[in-house]
């Protein structure tokens, strides 16, 4: 995870830190984010934490683990590389069907040119690994209305005009 | 037609400012060679084998004069002066300059026009009926709906970055001249026994390496479920097509792997969440819609009097007879015509124009089709609303201009795509063969002869050419080096679709003229006195072609 990220529209430090492998360190206090099968495997110490967010891969939808979104303060979406856009559907159906309030945050190997899309898919953090944050924030406001709904904007166009 | 308000007009000068940029970082390399394909791509910018080629969006084939105008000054400002018009009713220009684009599509805005989505993995133009609006033949005008699709499907979030290039299109007529069932969705409007409006949807349909026919998902969509549903679709597309082999990433793929009824359980399943939503149309934007798209301010005119003096006209000249009865179909309006200016002229290739052609069609379209033009897949122009008392002048001016070719349907209107000779995928030149046919097969009497036969060419296996449904299909393939061509007979686009079969081995690319004329020989000396190519074909089948051909 990068050590500086943009979440709501502002820079700020990264608090979280990602555990890939069950082996991983973890210090006893750290928010962590953790993937799918170790949440599965260690559910009730996992619990004990103070702050706990859940890592989704890139092939593994949020109806995985619908019932217990309610405990993980973020959920962090992978993106493998930036033209696999099935985090955008994953991050839609956080929001949309599963109604989840906390950070949908992206991960991975996406681009500055996707957070305008991304955002009005439901995301609000966006951990850009290379891009320069305060160049890449002007890309949030590409476009000032929008066609469809989405997060952003619930009615679409044809029955707003 | 369609006309912008001023919130498409900002979407489209945003657009143009965000490519701007991209172009700009790309330029001066903050942005990589990969990162940059899909956002020029999303703008229409291939890097062909020569050049770039730009391909500009016809939103379901509608344009009008004073865009035409445009094309024609882009092409002469940025280009060879001349363009392409696709077998998807888009325009392609072959030579523009990378850091030029942003100017050209700057340009396009001026007069709502654009190059969003016209390539990429997304949701490209929606297209239909070349004659929709004006077809004697629909029960309805499809342009609203297909306006509809196309403000939902512009800039769509959660769709940028899907599997593969996903393509819909629309239908609304006994004939269907928009091949939906070989789109990835086919929308089939129809009316219930109530009389009210409804979609029956077909997916995975599609060309390309694995041809396959639509299968029907819903037998009757209510018309205010259109968009709820589609976005199911593509929301269950998007999250289970395959993304580790291009070859298989189509829906097509995924249709067939999981079977149609559990396909449309996943889709009934997302649907569930989204229908009667706030994407739901409301009444007021389906009017709103169709007032876009009412009738021109037509006269009105005794139908059967307009039809004895065109039969007058018509006796006392063969070649506009011909012409009437090949280029000029049935319009709804009484008194009036649709006419498809042919760019299929032997010695120029299918579809190309140049500027001054250009100029010449947008001045027939104010003069003679109150300014409106349609581009058809088969890559020909129409104008739609011509007065039956206007066509004589009208085919004067086009014999002028090289317009009025006798061959709509026939063997030398030939679809074909640039092939080996301007696109990078291409294994083999196609427009040689084209050009090769239509000088072997001139004859306007043989032609007449044989009939309506769909002949489709495509340089390579992604089939831009749809050369699986043409009733006489050529494909080209590369054999260690060297330029072969396949035949299939047998396709068909309409209703009743069908996928062409392969008559056997290759050709060489001199032998094709000669295998087409067995062909049709063996269908002349098989056919009986009502069938078509196709009817006798159907009839026969592959064997007595295949053993004329390869005696």
């Amino acid at each position: 995870m990068p050590e500086r990220l943009i979440i709501d529209s502002e820079i700020v430090a990264n608090q979280w830190q990602l555990i890939t492998e069950p082996g991983d360190n973890i210090d006893d206090n750290s928010a962590i984010i953790v993937p799918l099968s170790m949440w599965t495997e260690q559910r009730e110490s996992l619990l004990k934490r103070p702050r706990l967010g859940l890592w989704l891969d890139c092939d593994q939808s949020p109806q995985l683990i619908a019932e217990d979104l309610s405990h993980f303060e973020l959920v962090a979406i992978q993106f493998p590389n930036f033209a696999d856009g099935r985090g955008f559907s994953y991050g839609r159906e956080l929001r949309d069907t599963h109604h989840y309030q906390g950070e949908v945050r992206a991960i991975g190997s996406f681009i500055r040119d996707q957070l305008f899309f991304l955002k009005r898919c439901g995301f609000n953090a966006f951990a850009l690994e290379t891009a320069d944050l305060e160049k890449s924030l002007a890309s949030l406001a590409d476009f000032s209305d929008s066609y469809q709904a989405a997060m952003d904007q619930p009615a679409p166009l044809y029955n707003r005009r | 037609m369609y006309i912008y308000d001023e919130y498409d007009q900002r979407l489209i000068d945003e657009r143009v400012a965000q490519y701007r940029g991209q172009t700009e970082r790309y330029l001066a390399g903050e942005i990589s060679d990969e990162q940059f394909l899909p956002l020029r791509l999303q703008n229409g910018l291939y890097i062909q084998r020569l050049a770039p080629m730009l391909r500009v969006a016809i939103p379901y084939g509608t344009f009008n004069a004073k865009q035409m105008r445009m094309f024609a000054t882009l092409s002469r400002d940025y280009d060879k002066g001349y363009a392409h018009i696709s077998t998807r009713q888009n325009i392609q220009f072959n030579w523009p300059k990378l850091e030029d684009v942003p100017d050209i599509l700057e340009q396009l805005a001026t007069v709502q026009l654009h190059a969003i989505q016209t390539s990429g993995n997304c949701i490209r133009n929606t297209t239909t009926d070349q004659f929709a609006g004006a077809a004697a033949d629909e029960i309805e005008d499809p342009r609203p709906y297909c306006e509809l699709i196309r403000e939902w499907s512009t800039f769509h979030p959660e769709f940028a970055f899907l599997p593969r290039k996903f393509k819909i299109a629309v239908c609304a007529s006994n004939a269907d001249r928009a091949a939906i069932n070989l789109h990835d969705i086919g929308v089939d409007i129809v009316h219930n026994s109530l009389g009210e409006t409804g979609f029956r949807i077909l997916v995975g349909g599609g060309l390309g390496r694995t041809p396959v026919i639509g299968t029907q998902i819903i037998d009757f969509l209510p018309k205010q479920h259109l968009i709820t549903y589609l976005e199911a679709i593509l929301r269950v597309y998007n999250q289970h097509g395959r993304r580790d082999n291009k070859y298989k990433a189509r829906i097509k793929i995924l249709v067939r792997a999981m079977g149609i009824d559990a396909f449309r359980d996943k889709v009934e399943q997302e649907w569930a969440v989204l229908k009667d939503g706030p994407s739901t149309i409301s009444e007021q934007a389906f009017e709103k819609a169709k007032s876009f798209f009412r009738s021109p301010a037509y006269q009105i005119i005794d139908d059967s009097e307009a039809e004895a003096a065109l039969k007058q006209q018509a006796d006392d000249d063969k070649l506009f007879s011909t012409w009437l009865s090949r280029n000029v179909s049935a319009h709804k309006q009484p008194g009036y015509s649709c006419v498809t200016l042919s760019l299929k002229r032997t010695g120029y290739a299918p579809g190309d124009l140049s500027d001054q052609q250009m100029e010449a069609i947008a001045d027939m379209a104010e003069q003679f089709s109150f300014g409106e033009l349609r581009a058809s897949h088969q890559q020909n122009i129409i104008l739609p609303h011509v007065p039956k008392s206007a066509l004589l002048a009208l085919w004067r001016q086009a014999k002028t201009e090289g317009f009025a070719t006798a061959n709509i349907g026939y063997l030398t209107d030939i679809i074909c795509c640039p092939g080996g000779d301007f696109c990078a995928l291409a294994n083999a030149k196609s427009l040689p063969i084209a050009d090769a046919i239509q000088r072997k097969f001139d004859d306007a009497d043989y032609l007449y002869d044989l009939g309506d036969i769909d002949l489709n060419i495509s340089g390579c296996m992604n089939a831009c050419s749809h050369h699986h449904i043409g009733h006489i299909g050529i494909l080209g393939v590369d054999k260690k080096g060297q330029e072969f061509y396949q035949v299939s007979l047998g396709g068909s686009q309409d209703r009743d679709a069908s996928l062409a079969k392969i008559l056997g081995p290759s050709f060489a690319s001199e032998q094709v003229p000669d295998v087409i004329q067995t062909i049709l020989d063996t269908y002349v000396d098989q056919r009986t006195d009502e069938e078509t190519f196709l009817d006798t074909y159907r009839r026969v089948g592959l064997a007595p072609f295949k053993e004329k051909v390869y005696a």
